[in-house]
């Protein structure tokens, strides 16, 4: 049985050295790349029902509106839509925008898939809301695991909640993907996802801590979570499995909720093995050695 | 014993059968109907961005808006979506000073937009169109109920304060118009270019106060007075957030979502049957039950199911599978360690609970977090999440359990079978 908590600092270094890289990329690349949730912007998702030249695109918007736009990105199946985003514009102009489309490239009404316009102060408030929610939810999880568990293990635990939202983060920052609202529920959905994995496998170190009194808390956490391994590759897999087809199947929307989740879901898994365990044992093997002492 | 294990099982099957059966199709029973949770008029509500339609948002330009104003936006927005034939949309306001616009199926989005986000034009005109009074001379106007005149019956009418110059053209125009024939003694109401009320006029009116009465309700009138103080709004409406999905683009969302789904869930049913054998049998029968009763919920309650709202039911099958596969763990553990299928049963369902419990309920924190903090779509997810956590609980601890206690009950113990 390889000794999981001994070798901790293997697992902790590599979740440091991603996270360290996530910090990097977005020292490089100025922060997180946003979506016009985030940022406020105007995005026009447009049928072109034939290929098209994404320079001859951006030349029409540069040509209609004034301004170029951030980015032209082919979209669908054949790569005969596409999507445009820009910096916010009113109504009239994004009217305008779209006579002008049909009008270059014989479309109808029809035709324009989505548009989407967001205010740069909703985004602002957006952000805010995001992150108060994963704050109010991780100290709610922090008291019920305290209460449930112990004090030590609801620290240990929302440390890897924590891990697990700047993996994320880290994930976006080197992929340069916009992050969105649904980046924030994806979040969400992995602090509930997350905390339940490393909640599986306190429960049994809480019920092995009773019958092997004798043994180190370090050898009783190890075994504890040999016990629930094949019990967290089952439950990772089958999740991961119905989340990676609504990544491959599902359009552009769902993938920007989809993929978060997968990369939350190994990160989330990982964590309350690699993380959250070694991080109880240590503070409990912290605290014993002071006890020692002073007696 | 086993005849009676058998009935059991077969029962519980049934159970699930009509469930899914009623969810999926709808049944009628002496005349009265259990829609389909699949229906689109009486199931479950279908998110803008699964049918295609617009949500727009409108903020006051104003430092300070009162919630009178707030509720006369909201009513000149009503006014104007059905004047242009939207009856289906909504009308919500949002926060202090927003107001949240929902349009399904709607083609020009941004037509819309400027239609609704104008500043209102009310007039009083008489039956010859000559401008009689325009909205800024209107300084109040309040729904109120009482009598009218000493003798008479309470009734709701609708109290007018006008300005001085207001009142100086008003008592005119009445004079005027009390002396018409019938059919041309009144003043309508326009607001924007839809005639909203249009009153006889009885006698002159020389006062700062007037009234307008007629068969109003309470609602009717509050209506009627929220839309005459909308020709004095102190503050423009502000198009701060537009998302708009065409009708096309919503079918391929639902579809492909649905085909997603589809093939996700039999992944995992092939998934657990292969490496739980009989217990994963059972655990997919538990499955097809929760699918089953979350449909129903989600019809019975018509929730409104949006884009996010399906990711969250595909990702909580996901999760609705780990409690089987946490007490099937532990199954398997107690077996090998020599103990009967019976007690083997009880202890792994035993222990497992409190893991169990104590995971849902975290999950459970982060959803309702999500659902009190979160807008739109995001508010949906939370929604879908949690009654997937909840009927999750049920079917993977209550039905698994019985299901496969009845598999004892038939004497079906080779340890084999339990993946042991």
């Amino acid at each position: 049985m390889f000794n999981i908590i001994e070798k901790r600092n293997i697992f902790f270094a590599i979740s440091i050295v991603l996270i360290l890289a996530g910090i990097i990329a977005m020292i490089i690349c100025g922060g997180l790349e946003q979506s016009v949730d985030f940022a406020g912007g105007t995005t026009m998702h447009i049928n072109m029902k034939n290929t098209f030249d994404n320079q001859e695109v951006a030349d029409l918007v540069k040509e209609t509106i004034g301004k170029e736009p951030s980015s032209v990105q082919k979209a669908g199946d054949q790569q005969a839509e596409v999507i445009i985003s820009m910096q916010t514009i009113d109504t009239e102009t994004r009217n305008k925008l779209f006579e002008a489309f049909k009008t270059k490239y014989s479309l109808e009404q029809e035709d324009l898939l989505s548009v989407d316009n967001v205010e740069p102060t909703v985004g602002n408030e957006l952000k805010f809301q995001a992150f108060l929610s994963t704050l109010i939810a991780s100290i709610l999880m922090l008291v019920y695991i305290s209460f449930r568990f112990e004090f030590k293990s609801g620290v240990a635990a929302v440390i890897a909640l924590i891990h697990d939202v700047l993996i994320m983060i880290s994930a976006y920052a080197i992929l340069r993907i916009p992050v969105s609202t649904s980046f924030i529920a994806a979040i969400l959905t992995i602090l509930g996802y997350s905390i339940n994995d490393t909640i599986v496998i306190f429960d049994r170190i809480r019920e092995n801590n009773k019958v092997m009194r004798k043994e180190p808390f370090a050898d009783v956490v190890n075994t504890s979570i040999w016990q629930t391994i094949s019990r967290s590759k089952m439950t990772s897999l089958t999740t991961l499995l119905t989340i990676t087809a609504l990544y491959i199947l599902g359009v552009p929307s769902i993938k920007d909720f989809a993929l978060p989740i997968i990369i939350g879901l190994i990160a989330g898994t990982y964590s309350s093995i690699f993380i959250a365990s070694p991080i109880w044992v240590m503070w409990r093997e912290a605290e014993r050695k002071k006890k020692l002492k002073t007696a | 014993m086993m005849f009676k294990s058998l009935t059991k099982f077969l029962v519980v099957i049934l159970l699930i059968a009509a469930v899914a059966y009623v969810a999926f199709n709808g049944v009628t029973l002496f005349g009265k109907t259990i829609p389909s949770a699949l229906d689109k008029e009486n199931g479950i509500r279908r998110g803008l961005d699964l049918v295609g339609g617009s949500v727009i948002t409108y903020e006051a330009q104003a430092n300070k808006v009162t919630e009178d104003d707030m509720n006369t936006v909201k009513d000149v927005l009503r006014q104007r979506l059905d004047a242009m034939g939207y009856f289906e949309a909504t009308v919500t306001l949002q926060g202090e000073k927003r107001v949240r616009i929902e349009i399904p199926s709607i083609s020009n989005p941004e037509e819309a937009v400027q239609q609704l986000g104008r500043t209102a034009q009310l007039q009083f005109i008489d039956s010859e169109g000559n401008v009689v009074l325009s909205g800024n001379e209107v300084a109040d106007a309040q729904q109120q109920y009482g009598p009218l005149s000493q003798n008479s019956a309470s009734e709701h009418y609708v109290a007018l304060t006008l300005t001085d110059e207001g009142a100086k053209k008003f008592s005119e125009a009445t004079g005027r118009i009390k002396d018409k024939p019938e059919g041309q003694n009144y003043i309508a109401i326009k607001l924007d270019e839809e005639i909203v009320s249009q009153p006889r006029v009885q006698t002159q009116i020389n006062s700062k106060e007037c009234v307008i009465s007629g068969s109003f309700d309470a609602e009717s009138a509050t209506w009627l007075a929220n839309l005459i103080r909308s020709g004095k709004l102190p503050f423009d409406l502000k198009d701060i957030e537009l998302r708009s999905v065409g009708p096309t683009l919503g079918d391929r969302a639902l579809e492909t979502s649905l085909y997603a789904g589809a093939i996700g869930i039999a992944l995992v049913m092939l998934l657990m049957l292969v490496y739980y054998r009989l217990p994963g049998l059972i655990a997919d029968i538990a499955l097809c039950g929760y699918i089953a009763i979350v449909m129903a919920i989600l019809g019975a309650f018509r929730v409104n199911l949006s884009l996010p709202g399906i990711a969250g039911i595909i990702l909580s099958i996901g999760m609705a599978v780990d409690a089987n596969v946490i007490i099937f763990e532990r199954i398997k553990e107690e077996l090998k360690a020599g103990k009967t299928l019976r007690a083997s049963i009880d202890a792994g369902f035993h222990r497992a609970f409190t893991a169990i419990l104590d995971g849902n309920i975290t999950t459970l924190i982060a959803a309702v977090v999500l659902w009190k903090f979160g807008t739109g779509p995001i508010k949906g997810f939370a929604v879908t999440l949690s009654i997937g956590i909840l009927v999750s609980m049920f079917t993977a601890i209550v039905v698994t359990r019985f299901l496969l206690k009845q598999m004892d009950g038939l004497k079906i113990r080779n340890t084999k079978l339990y993946g042991a």
